[in-house]
């Protein structure tokens, strides 16, 4: 029908006094935007294929190229605004659910952006991290509750399985086959580095990464996919997937498209299935159910391996949270609404859960007014976008966090947010050879250290600004933060007091 | 009006000093309280305080507790409350003097206790930790009460004013103890209440401490989940239920509890043999939300004895001198002179470095 099309969303400009016509930009593109025309010796784009990935503006030898928005839109509504048109469109031209990729773009209150960091000054001195000593090192794991002794006296060491991490961030769980090859080895050798972790996702671990087992995290979740012995006792840690802040409550879906050849070796399912995780894992249909998938994944590692439990971020997360930590896990990850993802519902990722922010505050206060927040660690995510972030989840009472988003960046990631089309130009939402190819893991890998080593530079700012040498003594340290334009009730959830109090 | 501690958190400069007995003879107050007089500086006439060990020998088998009233009502609310759990063995008024510095004094009493059999089987805690759940319970519930040391033989002298004179008002050298240790306080709000003022104290633990604890809400949070309540957000109210908790509770050595609250850095840890090693890492593991970060320079008071530490970075001064049987902890050395002009061995102990000094009987232990 003619009201479907649209003009297209970004326009190409080419600066036709620079370019060169080497073609480059004409190879660059897997989605096919750039064409040359032989006869006229000219280069010309098809705007409607363009996702703003800027691949081609990044790697026109000459920065001939720029993409702008076309402007070309509906009237102005602040109601019907011209992605409620758009969508409306598509949707009765396909009967189809919309897809997106990438964490919830809407306008929504950053809860990170209002609230500020405390300084020392006169009453306590700040320290020098140029000078002093400055600890980023954190734990993760179950805190025992009583210090024991021997019969001689002697106190008996009886750490729980635990993760040592160097900075209190950690690389979140994104699945080989909804990103490439390349991208997971880049988080695996940049974690060993680091001295943190990174997380494989539910797709199984690729049998050349085994042997970075020891800065892995292993994720089961509710397709099983690549889940077997080796898998297991391979990681550091297992986290159990029960939710995403991106799609609470529902499963996830990696076309056929995406399970090449070893995509497909890993996951354990046929060249060409759609890898289907179902919305529960169908063996846990309550909080006891849980218990016993945690027992049995610690039943297979020995009890030598943290498991971790991932949830969204939902209305009633604080219940849900103590349910976990009496359940035997021993680190509660919590993802939040803003979290990122290789393909969700559009409506999904946009309307359902809440903040992490949010959750945070309420996880935490809860496990401390029952007593158990020493029986787990805390584990935020969606989205963790800076050091600044870190440092205010820390406050809140976290004590780690993970990113993803922030290190596909670092990777080269543009946010165009079409994974789903697994047409990545940057080779990281991909299983094309020849779109992987063009993310190096070498310098990948230097990217994401480089990333997480300015990071831990400015959280050693903050703390020492803050007069506090060890990131342990900033956990839970709420005094340290002031909201700023927030409600009563958001401060009460949060738990702080808003600037100038 | 004045908001009163506890419903604001109000950072402090301050002075410390402490003189102990190694024999377990008696030092009068005098003694102490001249100590003070040079670092009139460091306090700033809103707050002082002394803690005396050995000063209630005919009672020791009882807790003495020191109690503010802010009222008639509060003083009956308290009596009420605490017959239904202990016998009051004896009650008084602490005898004090009028002195223009000293004003707005509340009702001061002390009341030596001894729990009932009946009701701590019925609480099945052992007797100190009834004694320390029945602290916080007043503390928290009895309004205008405030518990100000709850110890065997021993009681804590606090007001409002420089410490110099609230030692007179208390009339300190009708005292003599084999422990004293006192507290000068520079707050930077006007606290106007009694309670604030230091050493703070629970069971025989008794704290004065000089800086501001960077790590405070994390501590404070902490260590709420066992049952202590912060009711007037001072880093000496939390310092001490962190003594009280691993000391007592998790029964921690003092040493030991030195290195969670001023734990070595782990460059430091890493240089160490591994049996070491992992004791040290088991320590920071289990109690890392007890780390202290911040300037301190603590002075802990116990029944027979006393332990000085400073932060890891010793940011605040802290020394320590001797002479014979008297071992002295100050601020400054000029305190230390102040109480003992040919004091030896003047020592200024390292960040994170606890002095521990114990009376001979009990070190013999």
């Amino acid at each position: 029908m003619k009201a479907d099309y649209l003009y297209p969303e970004f326009e190409i400009i080419r600066n036709e006094a620079l370019c060169t016509k080497c073609r480059l930009c004409e190879k660059e593109c897997s989605n096919g935007v750039h064409a040359f025309l032989p006869e006229k010796g000219i280069l010309i784009a098809d705007s409607a294929k363009c996702v703003n990935c800027m691949r081609c503006v990044a790697t026109c030898p000459v920065h001939a190229i720029k993409i702008v928005k076309s402007g070309a839109d509906f009237t102005y509504n602040a109601n019907w605004t011209s992605d409620v048109i758009r969508e409306i469109f598509k949707q009765s031209a396909t009967g189809g659910v919309l897809l997106s990729s990438m964490g919830n773009p809407k306008p929504l209150p950053v809860y990170w952006d209002k609230i500020l960091i405390n300084a020392s000054q006169v009453t306590n001195p700040s320290i020098d991290p140029l000078r002093e000593p400055m600890e980023t090192k954190v734990f993760l794991g179950k805190k025992p509750s009583t210090v024991m002794r021997d019969e001689k006296g002697k106190m008996i060491l009886n750490t729980p399985p635990s993760l040592e991490l160097s900075l209190p961030v950690m690389f979140a769980a994104m699945s080989y086959g909804s990103i490439s090859y390349n991208a997971h080895e880049c988080l695996a050798r940049a974690a060993t580095e680091l001295g943190t972790f990174y997380n494989t996702g539910e797709g199984g671990l690729h049998q050349n990464f085994y042997k970075y087992g020891s800065s892995t995290i292993v994720q089961v979740a509710s397709g099983r996919f690549g889940v077997h012995k080796d898998y297991l006792e391979a990681g550091a840690a297992v986290e159990i997937k029960m939710g995403q802040g991106a799609k609470p409550g529902i499963g996830g879906h990696l076309p056929g498209s995406k399970i090449v050849d070893d995509v497909s070796k890993t996951r354990m399912i046929p060249i060409g299935s759609d890898a289907i995780s179902p919305a529960p894992h169908h063996d846990i249909y309550s909080i006891e159910d849980l218990r016993q998938l945690v027992f049995s994944l610690k039943e297979a590692t020995d009890y030598k391996k943290p498991v971790f439990v991932k949830v969204a971020a939902v209305h009633n997360i604080a219940a849900i949270a103590s349910g976990i930590a009496r359940s035997g896990a021993d680190a509660i990850v919590i993802d939040g609404f803003r979290g990122g993802t290789g393909a969700a519902p559009t409506r999904i990722r946009d309307n359902v859960g809440i903040p992490v922010e949010l959750a945070l505050a309420a996880v935490d206060e809860r496990l401390r007014q029952e007593g158990i927040r020493n029986d787990v660690s805390l584990i935020v995510s969606g989205s963790i976008r800076s050091s600044a972030d870190v440092i205010k989840a820390i406050a809140l009472g976290a004590d780690a966090c993970y990113i993803a988003t922030a290190a596909l960046v670092s990777l080269g990631c543009h946010l165009c947010r079409n994974c789903q089309s697994g047409k990545c130009n940057w080779g990281i939402a991909t299983q094309r050879p020849e779109l992987v190819a063009r993310l190096d893991p070498d310098e990948g890998s230097e990217r994401l250290v480089k990333l997480l080593t300015a990071w831990k530079r400015e959280i050693k700012e903050f703390m020492g600004a803050m007069g506090i040498n060890s990131i342990e003594a900033l956990k839970g340290n709420r005094l340290m933060l002031r909201g700023i334009g927030l409600s009563e009730t958001e401060l009460k959830v949060l738990g702080i007091k808003h600037a100038g109090e | 009006m004045d908001l009163k501690e506890g419903q604001i958190r109000i950072p402090s400069g301050c002075a410390v000093s402490a003189v102990i007995s190694r024999q377990g003879n008696a030092v009068n107050g005098e003694k102490i309280v001249k100590s003070m007089i040079p670092m009139h500086e460091r306090s700033n006439g809103l707050g002082g305080g002394f803690a005396a060990y050995g000063i209630y020998p005919e009672y020791a088998e009882f807790y003495a507790f020191h109690m503010f009233f802010d009222s008639r009502q509060a003083k009956i609310d308290f009596e009420t409350y605490i017959k239904e759990f202990f016998e009051i063995v004896k009650s008084e008024i602490i005898p004090t003097k009028k002195i223009r510095a000293i004003v707005n004094e509340p009702l001061i009493m002390r009341y030596f206790l001894a729990p009932m059999k009946s009701r701590l089987a019925d609480a099945q805690l052992d007797e100190r930790e009834f004694v320390a759940r029945t602290v916080m319970r007043i503390n928290c519930k009895i309004e205008g009460a405030c518990v100000v040391s709850s110890g065997k033989n021993m009681g804590v002298f606090k007001a409002v004013g420089y410490p110099e004179d609230v030692g007179e008002f208390y009339s300190l050298s009708e005292y003599d103890a084999y422990l004293w240790t006192a507290h000068g306080r520079y707050p930077t709000n006007t606290p106007g209440w009694w309670g604030g003022a230091h050493p703070f104290g629970l069971l025989d633990y008794t704290v004065v401490h000089n800086g501001e604890i960077s790590s405070y809400d994390a501590n404070r949070r902490f260590i709420e989940m066992f049952g202590y309540k912060c009711t007037l957000q001072t880093d000496t109210e939390v310092i001490t239920y962190i003594a009280d908790f691993l000391l007592r509770r998790q029964k921690l050595t003092l040493e030991e509890t030195a290195l969670v609250i001023a734990a070595p850095f782990w460059s430091t840890i890493a240089k160490c043999d591994k049996e070491k090693k992992d004791k040290l890492t088991y320590l920071r593991y289990v109690f890392s939300s007890l780390l202290i970060t911040g300037p301190f320079s603590i002075i802990l008071g116990f029944d027979g004895g006393v332990m000085a530490l400073n932060d890891r970075l010793k940011l605040r001064s802290m020394v320590t001198g001797e002479k014979k049987d008297l071992f002295f902890i100050a601020s400054e050395e000029a305190a230390i002179r102040a109480m003992e002009p040919e004091a030896e061995n003047i020592y200024s102990p390292d960040g994170g470095e606890p002095i521990i000094v114990k009376v001979e009987k009990e070190a013999q232990k």
